[in-house]
């Protein structure tokens, strides 16, 4: 399948910005299953300083603000040609040892939540199986919600609110996995909805390392392995480290931010 | 050369100048509360605003006695302002720009701050009072010495001599804001010798006693201390001179570094306000608002300088 | 007749008279009036003062600024003895950055089962931001600084490696400066090698690692965390020795895809960082985001090869004292030599056998935090307290992944200069290396610290130690 995206972030500020900076994980990959055909990144109000490979091989752009801007905006635009393998991405490349993925972040810190949610798990009879229940079970116990959704939840928050969006319900899965002795990773990407063209917002779901599978994906929210519709662009231990835009700034005043994100089928 | 460092050898060198700025004009109060006591309370009045420390005083204490502004001035610890701040923060700055130093000079400012922090460590008797002032003004004058002595005549010593000069202008220029009214001619004060007492202060406190009376034969009257003490560049206590030496050593940097900058122009024009006007003028113009107007300029300055040579971003 | 056991001083052989590399200093010293010494030592501690030479004491807000002491009695090595240390640390600083390269790209040390995976999974001190990087020169540890201890003739122990960012190589200059300057006859007596190259050794090896970025000759700057900073007069030190700036976060941004620092003259770019911030303080963006101290995007530029940083990030995991343990089959993984030094044989109280042990035999031994520094949360069992001996049963029934512990050593003395005379005491060594790609170099001598207390065997200055001048000799 071909995959139309044009994705626009737009940060508004109260007050000129003196000095800014913004990291983005904004580039997807060639890799199994995905062929990037082409990807831009325009940035108005500020200016592209440096580009690199991060730990978990996910392309950063650091962008820095124009002096005095009270607006920066972020434009991708690009075409990926997806095929459908039922949510197997494959074997670990690279220098990163799967150790590193049993660690927890502040954000994944398990506690009494999921500890709880692990024990009440019926397993299947294979790896694969028992994680399609974790996923399963996770949506049951903490259904999908958009109301009053909050950023930057711990699983444990997240669970205590007894609803979550896509991130708080992959971070809830890579703990309980990592707690099930799983090396699981967060990825942050695009999902084309099949009823829109104007997507919400961008996706996030989990991946988790299955000896003899490698990593599989697990989206949580929509109780499927990721298919043809999916874009990974980002891969981390948590929405932070693979968070498509972070960043710090001087000066005071609020922000607001505007995105636009068009997925559609070519 | 950091920014950074260039504002703080500007700072080191304006808190060295405040200090020995500060004991003159405690050592030009006690001389006139010693020999016209019903003259002292406002007298140290007057020094406190002068120093600008005047609402800080008023929150510790009601009255104006001499031992409690002396106390203030020198080793208040309330007192962000008093020559034991002062020569600690310009100790600070020295150490913020060690690296632009040479070690004499840094030795200089160190040995000060710990010379100066043992004697103001307890409070100060009236016996020990003159000594101590002196040696306040002698250790500023030692660090000033191993600038002379040791430094290269670059940016860095560019920048120390003009937060030098900028102080003491400022310093003239507040003492003369405080006291321009005893300079007015007026018939009441002619002749008096109440006048002569305060006139003395004047001059006292900026160090130009024997001066005055070696270029003046001995005679005193108010505009001639007015024009000595604003345009006579011999004097480097002057307003004139030391903006001629603002003036030139802005011109050393504007060489050095092939650019002006704002700050050039607005120091020109501070100059030429020397050059074009004469005492007369001044008084003509008003003296109040002539002294009024040149400390809104120099502050203007003071930002300008600090914008165009990046001192913070 | 006399209980505690026979240390090995330096200085003096049982029978009184001086050992060899002390035969000249000592002639000189009988003649010397003891009263004339002290004068001397009052002297030194004056030119300290002035100088500025001073340290931060945390927590002791009385006593903001405090002299480490110094003692104007000389440490002497031999030239002979002083090559072997040398050939040692060198092999063990090439071992140390081959790890770290190592640890950072394929772990071929662990998948060989030479250290296990969790001494690496489970240590704080592993940087995941660094996989994959390899710095500009191949260098991580630009400047380590080895503490030895020594206990007898020819026995050498490497108490730890310091490859993030060791202090004190100011004291080494410093006091070689005070040593010439009070006693300029004895040095034409006594052949001493000289330190006083190394600010411009350091510049040389900072700037042999360039990144690609640098175009000409390149900038170094030393980055500080201020004057409050309780290191910052030997950061000013080797910023003003070196002739590079002296630089703090607020005065760096990133600027057309470099660091750059904010000159009277607009933004420069900056080459080589020497950095005396610890990692997690280094980048609010990438790092910790409340420090005020480090530079938002220095992390990201460095990965992209626009700035060396010194030393490399993520060092720490190459002077864990619970890595320490394994660096006999680290220096043999990656040599193929057996180690010339000696390490202290260490126990990991991570271990339940080892655990027990240490329990068992607390009052003999010294048990150390993991990832302490500077002497702080550190038991010397034999000079223990009961309560002591207790509070530390607890902490390590609580935590024993967090402490190793060692035997003691019988630390090497030499005497001090006190009022009632000659008196031994307790002494280490940090000699200073510097590694860049085509060298390692190491200053003959070193930052000797001594434990001024009787009997004691804790040399850190935050802890009543001094340091000694030390002298390597000229053979």
């Amino acid at each position: 399948m071909r995959l139309k995206i044009h994705h626009q972030t737009t940060y508004h500020y109260d007050s000129p910005v003196p000095y800014g900076l913004q990291q983005l994980r904004l580039r997807p990959k060639s890799r199994e299953g995905q062929e990037v055909l082409h990807w831009d990144i325009a940035v108005a109000g500020g200016k592209l300083e440096v580009c690199y490979e991060d730990e978990h091989a996910n392309t950063v752009d650091l962008v820095s603000f124009d002096p005095g801007q009270t607006e920066i905006s972020i434009t991708c635009s690009g075409e990926v040609e997806v095929t459908d393998n039922h949510g197997v991405v494959g074997r670990q490349k690279g220098f990163v040892p799967l150790w590193l993925y049993e660690r927890s972040t502040a954000l994944t810190q398990a506690g009494d939540g999921i500890k709880a949610l692990v024990a009440g798990l019926t397993r299947g009879e294979t790896d694969l199986a028992t994680l399609h229940a974790l996923s399963a079970h996770i949506l049951a116990m903490v259904p999908y919600s958009t109301d009053q959704a909050a950023s930057d939840l711990t699983v444990e928050q997240a669970i205590a609110a007894g609803h979550a969006v896509c991130q708080d319900h992959a971070h809830i899965f890579i703990s309980a996995a990592r707690q099930m002795g799983f090396p699981a990773r967060y990825v942050s990407g695009y999902l084309m909805m099949d009823d829109r063209v104007m997507q919400d917002a961008s996706h996030a779901w989990a991946e988790a390392h299955v000896p003899g599978l490698g990593w599989v994906g697990f989206d949580v929210s929509n109780g499927i392995s990721p298919d043809a519709r999916y874009v990974r662009v980002a891969t981390a231990l948590d929405y932070r480290g693979a968070a498509p835009i972070s960043g710090m700034r001087f000066g005071k005043g609020a922000e607001s931010m505007n995105v636009s994100l068009q997925v559609q089928q070519q | 050369m950091l920014g950074k460092t260039a504002g703080g050898l500007f700072w080191m060198f304006r808190y060295l100048e405040r200090s020995e700025n500060t004991a003159r004009m405690i050592d030009a109060g006690l001389r006139i509360s010693l020999t016209r006591s019903s003259a002292a309370e406002s007298e140290w009045t007057s020094i406190l605003h002068a120093t600008g420390l005047q609402a800080g005083y008023l929150q510790r204490y009601s009255t104006y006695t001499g031992d409690q502004v002396i106390d203030y001035l020198l080793r208040d610890e309330t007192n962000p302002g008093s020559v034991r701040a002062v020569v600690e923060a310009a100790r600070n700055d020295a150490r913020l720009v060690r690296t632009a130093l040479t070690r004499e000079v840094w030795e200089a400012v160190n040995e000060c701050y710990m010379v100066l922090k043992d004697a103001l460590a307890h409070p100060i008797s009236d016996r020990d009072l003159p000594r101590i002032l002196q040696m306040i003004r002698q250790r500023s004058a030692f660090v000033r010495g191993a600038l002379h002595g040791t430094m290269l005549r670059n940016e860095m010593y560019d920048f120390a001599r003009i937060g030098t000069f900028f102080e003491r202008a400022d310093n003239t220029a507040r003492i003369l804001d405080v006291k321009y009214y005893i300079l007015l001619p007026s018939v009441m004060h002619v002749g008096t010798p109440t006048d002569n007492v305060q006139w003395e202060t004047i001059l006292r406190a900026t160090s130009a006693v024997r001066a005055y009376q070696t270029l003046h034969d001995g005679e005193v009257d108010p505009k001639s201390i007015a024009k000595f003490l604003m345009l006579d560049r011999r004097l480097p206590r002057s307003l004139a001179f030391c903006y001629g030496k603002i003036q030139d050593n802005l011109g050393y940097l504007e060489t050095d570094y092939g650019v002006r900058h704002p700050c050039h122009d607005l120091a020109a024009r501070i100059c030429k306000r020397f050059a074009t006007y004469d005492v007369d003028a001044i008084f003509d113009y008003g003296l109040h608002e002539f002294i009024s107007d040149f400390l809104k300029d120099s502050a203007a300055l003071g930002q300008q300088i600090e914008i165009d040579y990046r001192f913070i971003e | 007749m006399n209980e505690s056991p026979a240390y090995f001083d330096e200085m003096l052989q049982p029978d009184g008279g001086p050992r060899g590399p002390y035969a000249q200093y000592y002639d000189w010293l009988r003649k010397e009036e003891p009263g004339r010494l002290l004068e001397k030592s009052a002297e030194a501690e004056a030119l300290f003062r002035l100088t500025g030479i001073t340290f931060n004491v945390y927590g002791d807000p009385s006593e903001a600024e405090r002299l480490i002491p110094f003692d104007v009695i000389p440490r002497i090595i031999a030239g002979r003895e002083w090559v072997k240390v040398t050939k040692g640390i060198e092999q063990r600083v090439r071992a140390l950055n081959a790890f770290l390269h190592d640890i950072y790209h394929r772990q071929e040390i662990v998948r060989a089962g030479r250290v296990p995976a969790h001494m690496i999974a489970r240590n704080a001190a592993f940087l995941p931001q660094m996989i994959g990087v390899t710095p500009p020169g191949g260098i991580y540890t630009h400047i380590v600084g080895t503490d030895l201890v020594r206990t007898g003739p020819d026995e050498f122990f490497v108490l730890e490696d310091n490859a993030r960012t060791p202090s004190g190589v100011s004291y080494m200059l410093e006091n070689r400066e005070t040593m010439l300057h009070m006693f300029p006859e004895l040095f034409s007596k006594v052949k001493v090698q000289s330190v006083s190259q190394y600010p411009r050794s350091l510049r040389r090896s900072l700037s042999a690692c360039a990144p690609q970025a640098c175009e000409g000759r390149p900038t170094v700057a030393v980055l500080t965390p201020g004057i409050y900073n309780s290191a910052y007069y030997e950061h000013a030190f080797l910023a003003d020795q070196m002739g590079a700036e002296l630089v703090e976060g607020h005065d760096l941004r990133v600027v057309n895809g470099r660091v750059a620092m904010r000159t009277t003259e607009g933004y420069k770019p900056i080459d080589v960082l020497y950095r005396r911030i610890d990692d997690d303080y280094i980048d609010p963006l990438n790092f910790n985001p409340d420090s005020m101290l480090g530079v938002p995007g220095i992390m990201d530029v460095y990965r992209a090869g626009g700035i060396t940083l010194a030393n490399a990030p993520g060092t720490g995991i190459a002077d864990d004292k619970a890595i320490y343990s394994y660096m006999p089959e680290i220096i043999e993984f990656y040599t193929g030599e057996k180690a010339i030094l000696n390490n202290v044989p260490t126990h990991r109280c991570s271990e339940p056998e080892a655990l027990k042990y240490v329990l068992d035999n607390l009052a003999d031994l010294v048990v150390k935090e993991v990832h302490g520094s500077g002497g702080y949360g550190m038991l010397v069992g034999p000079a223990a307290s009961k309560a002591e001996l207790a509070t530390f049963r607890a902490k390590l029934a609580a935590n024993p992944d967090h402490y190793i512990a060692q035997p003691t050593l019988a630390l090497s003395t030499v005497p001090i200069l006190t009022d009632a005379g000659l008196a031994p005491r307790h002494v280490d060594l940090r000699p200073y290396v510097l590694v860049s790609p085509d060298r390692i170099e190491i200053t003959p001598g070193g930052l000797t610290r001594v434990a001024l207390t009787e009997g004691s065997l804790v040399v850190n200055s935050s802890q009543g130690g001094g340091t000694k001048d030390t002298w390597v000799l000229e053979e």
